[in-house]
């Protein structure tokens, strides 16, 4: 199943130049670039783990790219996303933030049934990668 | 119309090779790209450095027709710009950087034609570990533009072997070679430590493609220098100042620690500070001539003046 979420989350999967226009859209807006990866896509988690700090004072979109490779060559098998930081005062929120990388295989989720008190039901979604531990979860 | 296609062309599209008998005017293409006014900029606000001029204009023909046989498929590859730029003190080497990032730029060889400048402390970090990101930061920065390396040879230290700064060279040689379409880096330095700088490491030298040497000024020169960044800063030199100052020219030349435009610049700050303590202590009233007036009086009170010519 494959994942889907944040600012292109209904486009196919962007191209390194589309990627690298996207990067020089955040940086002419003066927004710090971060690039961000983890193991366990569940769309409530936010904390991905960071690669390397977000970078301020950028010209050009070569060296967040530079740093993606660096990123996708390290952990192939994670999901890695872009994430345009804009730090002026009353937004110091991410403005943009697009997956660019992907395992190759995504198990996807499964529904979970909570029995509760009464005849209540309550779901969630789970991941079936997160069964395994940290560190073996898509291994390709 | 060719050239002005090949100037707008997407680069999202794969350029379709010109026709064979496609005429092109080189001279267009660039006025076109507007480095003549960089040029004529160079000219007007750079005194002197006939060999480091006549160089630039090379290199930038060199990158028109380049860029012209790019358009006709012609393979010539993506051309090695990465130059060092040796010279004594003050002869004008950070301010030639900055003109060279404004013109590759306007040629289309760097995307965003910032200067980026550092020295070995911006590069090199204090304990293990803490160079490769550090070297990286800044490469990341300078990145679209021209990374400027000042006194480039601190960045190797001999008498040390666990210096970090061989760290930082691998990375730089790294990014030199695979990221040529990326940035452009301009290495720095006094000529002779630069010289044993390249034999010490020969990647630089290979991966280097324009030595450019800065001479130093002539005693007119430097006159003209002082001439212009008086002129910056609203001052004048009175007549007498004017031989005074030629005079002092002369005599600094002889002395050690001379160091070029620098020198001067350092030279009519001092000036400028005798002026202002000067009016002061006359007292009364003065005028607008009188604030943009530099005397001899101003000139002849450096320690320069101390010693006898002939004993320097």
């Amino acid at each position: 199943m494959r994942i889907t979420q944040g600012t292109f989350s209904f486009l196919p999967e962007l191209t390194d130049e589309q990627i690298s226009k996207q990067v020089k859209y955040c940086i002419d807006n003066g927004w710090s670039v971060g690039i961000e990866y983890t193991d366990d896509p569940h769309p409530r988690n936010t904390y991905w783990e960071m690669w390397g700090q977000p970078m301020f004072d950028l010209k050009d979109p070569a060296g967040v790219m530079m740093d993606l490779d660096e990123c996708r060559k390290t952990y192939p098998e994670t999901y890695i996303r872009i994430v345009g930081f804009d730090s002026t005062r009353g937004w110091e929120t991410p403005r943009l933030s697009f997956i660019v990388n992907r395992p190759s295989t995504e198990p996807g989720f499964g529904v979970v049934r909570q029995e509760c008190e009464g005849r209540k039901v309550r779901y969630t979604v789970h991941s079936y990668a997160t069964d395994k531990p940290h560190g073996q979860r898509y291994t390709g | 119309m060719t050239d002005t296609d090949a100037q707008d062309q997407d680069t999202t599209e794969t350029p379709q090779p010109l026709p064979d008998d496609t005429e092109i005017n080189l001279q267009e293409i660039y006025e076109q790209s507007r480095v003549q006014e960089v040029f004529e900029d160079l000219d007007r606000t750079l005194v002197g450095l006939k060999p480091v001029k006549t160089r630039i204009r090379e290199i930038a023909a060199l990158l028109v027709v380049d860029r012209v046989r790019r358009d006709f498929n012609l393979e010539s590859g993506a051309p090695t710009l990465h130059m060092s730029f040796t010279g004594n003190p003050g002869t004008g080497k950070t301010t030639v950087a900055e003109r060279m990032a404004e013109i590759l730029h306007r040629l289309g060889y760097v995307r965003e034609g910032h200067l980026v400048s550092v020295t070995r402390d911006d590069l090199v970090g204090q304990y293990i570990g803490h160079t490769a990101p550090k070297t990286k930061e800044v490469i990341k920065k300078a990145m679209g533009g021209v990374l400027f390396i000042d006194e480039a040879y601190y960045l190797y230290r001999p008498e040390n072997e666990r210096d970090y700064g061989q760290e930082a060279i691998e990375i730089l040689l790294q990014v030199m070679e695979n990221r040529r379409d990326d940035l452009v880096v301009i290495l720095a330095g006094y000529g002779d430590r630069m010289q044993k700088f390249f034999t010490s490491n020969p990647g630089f030298r290979s991966r280097i493609a324009h030595h450019i040497d800065f001479p130093d000024y002539e005693p007119d020169e430097l006159l003209a220098i002082g001439d212009i960044m008086l002129a910056e800063q609203s001052y004048h030199l009175s007549e007498d100042a004017r031989t005074a100052f030629a005079e002092y020219v002369e005599r600094r030349m002889q002395q050690p620690h001379f160091s070029n435009a620098r020198s001067i610049r350092n030279a009519l700050d001092r000036a400028r500070l005798r002026q202002a303590n000067r009016l002061f202590q006359r007292g009364g009233t003065i005028t607008k001539g009188d604030l943009v007036t530099l005397t001899a009086d101003d000139i002849r009170a450096s320690r320069v003046f101390d010693d006898p010519v002939d004993s320097a």
